[in-house]
């Protein structure tokens, strides 16, 4: 089958489907690949890339929705269009199917346009949020280069350094960064402001994100207050009121102190909730910078003005909704791979052609469009990814799996009193030569215990080896029994005499060679 | 010579052979530990020879001159992925002097004794034979197993627990003969049957006992020799022997102890064999594996490598099976020259012996100092980049943490799964000797790079 990768007619969308470098990875599965003209122009590839890659190239829009049967693209088709025939709503027909951006949740319309068209369409934004599926989870990949881009832009309006310094003109302080929200998108912006040198803090309502957000090397911002934020699918929802109140509070202080706020609050089909109220925003010193990537929602902040950067009383208020595409090379590559690992999926026997299975639950929930027929939204999943609750309740079973079940003392010193007990009965009936020995016997045994605990681990094969050779001693046994005059008892001891030295010489060899190697570096 | 000197060079034998074990406590002792201890040896044989009165010094001096050269020619050319082999192959002579020393012992008509001395020491010969003959060939089965002669799954025969137990009664009821039998001639026979039994015995219970469970074997049979050496020194009535023997003897008990406790087992069901085969069908397929697993290319591998700060590798068996130890060291160097940390976590367990990943790490040139245990590791797992699992499964297996019934719930284990990515070397999907699948392939985290470690790492090094 062929695929088509045509270039995004949207205005200011400057990513394309799929980069120069993942072409031969689908190529590789059976598929064909064509571009549109100069689709890749504005992320910065060239046709001669693609056709590098194993690509072809169609010079006309028409041609290519024409000639293709799969066509990959990153915005929904365009409804309307200055010519009404050449709209790429259009252009699609019966037997097409369409990989892309669709928002099923927002666009009925368009929904009901596609099974019109008999257009089977696999969502990219509709993948189920099940660990299976991370990989071609795109808006996971578009929220990192997102909440990336965010600490860029921040830094680029915000006038002084993120690091702290101190240099000869003076001290610098690192700049504070408060990021609300440790999805992908805040876990992704805490991560480049730490690495920027900045102080970071987080908040999130789901208490899960604590361990994330300290790996990525914040501090997690905590609510004295008890209520778990989790939703499902390892998104949040949405709070109480008192909870709202405290977090509320928690930001007005804390605006007070940062110099940048980056905020990434989202409630999955629910404008985003106002956490920064205009009052706390202009609270923040001259200077500051607020980020808000929930600005396509509304806005976390009430002074967001969507799609602009304005400065509003000596503060910056950003609120693109294009975070992704101003970084449209990374963008398309991670966009691209994502695509491929739905097709790998799509195409199991790696023959170009795909099967839209409805029993794969990820197939299942991206597919919008099949058989002419509207197939969202999908049944609820049947796993959650982030909220693992079990480890909770498994860990406190494991704590007490770790040792070995509680010892009553009681069975150690019944064993003591009976060794006791048996060196005394022995005492009692043996020749006191004989508990000469004995007593060296055991001697020997606690001198061994002490002796052989304190040997290293990484030494254990070398103590074998060494005791296999001094185990060797008993060719002094042998060597006494050769005196013998009996023919048999020479013969045997002989032969023990023979054995027991190949112990002794080659376990202090070998011993010798092991421990030769060990060494270190100087 | 007087005895009061052969004593006293005994004495001293004694103590530099407990110098030579105190040597191992650490690396920069170790070689001075072996000297000592050769030193000790020659001590010992040397006094012997002077204080006895053999028939033949050249005979004695040719014997050894034999069974060294043959010694010594193993020990030089021994590659160490075989190590475990010749440590088996060791154990099996020190149980077969102990059996020919015994037997020559009891046929000596110079040892006259009456009474309880009598008693005591026929006791002493047909235990020293006993242990000595079990150690001998359960030796021969465990080097068998090592060097793929004999299959490593353990060997199941049906009613084995009764026939173990009719052997035990039977040796018993041979000894009480052999100690009541008045002459030699008597007691001969009851003494070689319970030889045969023995024998048998020994190849039996190995053959009962998995590949993994190997560690413990060798440990264990390390200790029989010793016990072996020590009852022979009983029979003797010589010291050094029996102070030697117990030392050697208390040294493998204490390994087994270690390795039993590495897998969160009891030494005498890891003996009493067939480890998992009964509990593992039922448990085995509890065990929830949602999701799939990322296979990764090697070029793939070398960015991740190469973008990590920290790294950590783990070696398992898979390491030495495929002998990847020195292009694993290259690895480690060519990630160091890039200012990547790269360090090494041992299992205790790790291997066919104890200790065995840390010899084939020194082989391979690895500075020790960037080898570690699990105990001071596992806490550093959170803040490592990229876990690099080479061949190993059951040791990194989380199940053992949150599955309460898993097979191997309970063992200490390598917590891999908490390092920012994890890259599993694996020839496929098999599960590891436990039979139980292991979680860890399906985490988000973790990536699978398939096929044959020395294949896959040289790859990964050119890609590098």
């Amino acid at each position: 089958m062929i695929i088509g990768i045509p270039t995004e007619s949207a205005l200011g969308e400057k990513r394309v489907a799929i980069a120069p470098e993942t072409i031969p990875r689908i190529i590789g599965l059976g598929f064909e690949v064509q571009i549109q003209s100069g689709a890749g122009e504005a992320a910065g590839f060239t046709d001669d890339e693609y056709l590098a890659g194993g690509a072809t190239v169609a010079g006309s829009k028409e041609t290519l929705w024409d000639t293709s049967d799969i066509i990959v693209k990153i915005r929904a088709p365009e409804q309307a269009s200055s010519d009404q025939a050449s709209a790429e709503i259009a252009l699609l027909n019966d037997g097409k199917t369409l990989i892309c951006l669709i928002g099923p949740g927002q666009n009925p319309f368009l929904l009901e346009l596609l099974s019109n068209a008999g257009v089977t369409t696999l969502a990219m934004d509709a993948v189920p949020r099940i660990s299976r599926a991370q990989k071609l989870d795109t808006l996971s990949s578009m929220a990192n280069i997102a909440g990336y881009r965010a600490v860029i832009e921040a830094a680029n309006h915000f006038g002084r350094f993120f690091t702290g310094q101190i240099t000869a003109a003076g001290k610098i302080p690192p700049a504070k960064v408060l990021v609300i929200g440790a999805g992908v998108a805040g876990l992704a912006a805490i991560g480049a402001a730490s690495a920027m040198g900045a102080i970071v803090r987080a908040f999130d309502t789901r208490p899960e994100a604590k361990e994330q957000v300290e790996s990525m090397g914040a501090e997690f911002l905590m609510l004295d207050f008890d209520e778990d934020g989790s939703g499902q699918g390892g998104y949040a929802k949405i709070m109480s009121e008192e909870f709202i109140a405290a977090e509320m509070q928690l930001f007005a202080d804390q605006a007070r102190e940062v110099d940048i706020i980056i905020t990434t609050a989202l409630i999955p089909g629910k404008p985003a909730p106002k956490l920064i109220v205009a009052a706390t925003a202009r609270s923040m010193k001259t200077g500051s910078v607020i980020v808000d990537l929930a600005a396509e929602q509304g806005g976390n902040c009430e002074l967001t003005r969507p799609g602009e950067a304005a400065l509003i009383d000596g503060i910056t208020v950003i609120g693109y909704t294009d975070l992704p595409s101003r970084m449209a090379a990374q963008s398309s590559l991670l966009y691209g791979n994502n695509v491929t690992h739905l097709l790998t999926d799509l195409c199991p026997k790696k023959d170009g052609q795909i099967n839209v299975d409805m029993d794969d639950e990820v197939i299942r929930g991206m597919t919008v469009v099949k058989d002419a027929k509207i197939t969202w939204p999908p049944p609820p999943p049947r796993l959650s990814a982030a909220p693992k609750t079990p480890p909770a309740s498994v860990a406190e079973p494991s704590t007490n799996l770790k040792g070995t079940p509680k010892k009553s003392s009681a069975p150690t010193l019944i064993a003591l009193a009976s060794v006791v007990g048996l060196i005394l009965g022995l005492g009692v009936v043996a020749p006191p030569s004989f508990m000469g020995h004995f007593t060296v016997f055991v001697l020997a045994i606690f001198v061994g215990w002490q002796v052989v605990w304190n040997v290293t681990p990484a030494l254990h094969t070398p103590l074998m080896s060494v005791t296999n050779a001094i185990s060797g001693i008993i060719v002094i046994g042998a060597l006494l029994q050769m005196g013998s005059d009996s023919r048999i008892v020479m013969f045997l001891a002989a032969l023990a005499l023979l054995v027991a030295s190949v112990n002794v010489f080659g376990g202090f060899w070998v011993t010798q060679r092991m421990l030769r190697m060990f060494r270190r570096e100087s | 010579m007087s005895s009061g000197i052969i004593s006293a060079a005994y004495i001293a034998a004694s103590i530099l052979f407990i110098l030579s074990l105190g040597g191992l406590s650490n690396q920069e002792s170790a070689q001075r530990g072996n000297l000592f201890g050769i030193a000790g040896m020659a001590l010992a044989i040397g006094a012997t020879l002077i204080g006895s009165t053999p028939v033949s010094y050249a005979l004695i001096i040719a014997l050894m001159a034999v069974g060294g050269a043959a010694g010594g020619f193993a020990a030089a050319r021994v590659e160490m992925t075989a190590m475990p082999q010749l440590v088996a192959m060791l154990h099996s002579f020190v149980g077969l002097a102990a059996v020919l020393v015994g037997f020559a012992s009891y046929l000596d008509p110079a040892g006259h004794f009456v009474g309880a001395e009598k008693t005591i020491h026929d006791v002493e010969i047909f235990i020293g034979i006993l242990i000595g003959a079990i150690t001998l060939t359960g030796s021969v089965a465990a080097f068998g197993k090592l060097q793929g002669i004999l299959t490593s799954r353990p060997v199941l025969i049906p009613g084995r627990h009764i026939l173990n137990l009719a052997v035990a009664t039977a040796c018993a009821w041979l000894g009480y003969c052999f100690v009541g039998a008045d002459s030699i001639n008597g007691g001969i026979w009851p003494l070689l049957a319970m030889t045969i039994l023995a024998l048998i015995f020994g190849i039996h219970m190995v053959l009962a006992i998995g590949g993994a469970d190997m560690p413990v074997v060798i440990s264990m049979l390390n200790s029989y020799s010793g016990w072996a050496a020590a009852a022979t020194g009983f029979m003797l009535a010589n010291d050094l022997l029996i102070v030697t023997g117990a030392l050697v003897g208390s040294s493998g008990a204490i390994l087994s102890y270690i390795m039993c406790r590495a897998m969160n087992r009891r030494f005498i069901s890891v003996i009493l064999g067939g480890f998992g085969t009964p509990k593992a069908s039922s448990g085995a397929g509890t065990i929830e594996t949602d999701g799939e697993t990322v296979a990764v290319s090697a070029s793939e591998t070398a960015e991740l490598l190469t973008s990590a700060k920290t790294v950590v590798i783990v070696p398992g068996y898979g390491m030495a099976v495929a002998h990847a130890q020195h292009l694993v060291s290259e690895l480690v160097d060519a990630l160091k020259t890039r200012g990547v940390a790269a360090r090494f976590a041992i299992h205790p367990v790790a291997g066919r012996m104890p200790g065995h990943m840390n010899v084939l790490l020194a082989e391979a040139k690895v500075s020790y100092d960037s080898v570690l245990e699990m105990d001071e590791i596992n806490g550093d797992f959170p803040t490592t980049d990229v876990v690099l699992v080479i061949g190993a499964n059951d040791i990194v297996n989380p199940a053992a943490q949150e599955v309460p019934d898993s097979p191997i719930a309970g063992m200490p284990v390598l917590e891999v799964w908490k390092a920012a990515t994890t890259i599993v070397l694996k020839r496929s999907m098999a599960t590891g000797y436990a039979g139980v699948d292991n979680p860890l392939f399906y985490r988000e985290n973790t990536r699978m790079l398939f096929g044959d470690a020395k294949q896959s790492i040289s790859e990964v090094l050119s890609a590098l």
